[in-house]
């Protein structure tokens, strides 16, 4: 399957809280960043922590503002995200 | 600071540890074993020795940049020491731009290349402050970046392991790469120092 992403695309994060482990730290949730680069292609940890098989899929670099994750500050943060957490973002 | 020994978290993994060698899943001592071997060879020489050879060879960079686990074969070091290898991801700081590595999740690190990280690494108080505030808490390891350099934390919240390429420092021209190495340190390579 190839990226759905792609380096330059706007996206946005997920918002929902899920029950148990995830890999998308609640810092960066609902927050809009740009793909820098993929990194690799990994079972969903998620999915993993649960016990349950699962097809690796990719993972990303996404960069964010820091004043879109907290509201303020110069910085920018790049946090890897894997695909499911991510949408395309307008 | 309580002690890693003495804590709460400790107690619970030596609890679990000796269940599973009380039910024969586990070989008595083995985990310390695997830990161990994991480790073996595992130092901030590693780190020193690649950056060394990047200041010295601008080929060695490119590669590095982009496609580190493939580049450091060239310095006889790998990834692939533990269960399965694992992505490295460099980044080169610059004038206008540094880099800072942290695992807010956890205390993700590159441990078969570096060896442990240090405890500070692993303190909340890192994790959950230089995500927020990148340029106050380098204050504070005594790295004062000029206003117009631009700040990147990397968040090590997957897969990839992350290395920091310092910016070769001025009057260094005339040095042997081991010479170079040297001057390179952990926090250089973690992004907490200069060099």
């Amino acid at each position: 399957m190839p990226d759905r992403y792609a380096p330059g695309d706007r996206v946005r994060t997920r918002t929902t809280d899920v029950d148990g482990h995830t890999r998308l730290p609640r810092y960066a949730r609902g927050a809009v960043g740009v793909i820098v680069e993929p990194a690799g292609r990994h079972p969903l940890a998620d999915e993993r922590a649960r016990g349950r098989a699962c097809e690796p899929r990719t993972v990303y670099h996404v960069r964010f503002a820091a004043s879109e994750l907290f509201g303020s500050g110069e910085h920018s943060v790049v946090v890897e995200l894997w695909e499911d957490y991510l949408e395309e973002a307008s | 600071m309580t002690g890693h020994a003495s804590s709460r978290i400790s107690a619970d993994v030596r609890h679990v540890e000796s269940l599973l060698e009380a039910r024969g899943l586990l070989d008595p001592g083995e985990i310390d074993a695997r830990i161990d071997e994991f480790a073996a060879g595992g130092t901030p020489a590693n780190g020193a020795r690649i950056v060394a050879h990047a200041w010295a060879d601008a080929g060695f960079t490119e590669r590095l940049l982009a496609d580190a686990n493939e580049a450091i074969r060239e310095v006889g070091l790998s990834m692939a020491g533990g269960i399965q290898e694992q992505r490295l991801k460099v980044v080169a700081n610059s004038e206008s731009e540094h880099h800072v590595v942290v695992c807010t999740l956890c205390s993700c690190y590159p441990v078969a290349l570096l060896g442990p990280s240090p405890t500070w690494y692993k303190s909340e108080a890192y994790r959950s402050r230089v995500v927020r505030d990148p340029r106050g808490v380098l204050r504070e390891f005594g790295l004062e970046l000029p206003e117009t350099t631009a700040i990147s934390v990397w968040d090590a919240s997957a897969e990839s392991r992350y290395l920091v390429l310092p910016r070769r420092p001025a009057g260094t021209a005339g040095l042997a790469e081991a010479e170079l190495a040297a001057l390179v340190t952990r926090k250089g390579l973690i992004g907490t120092a200069s060099v």
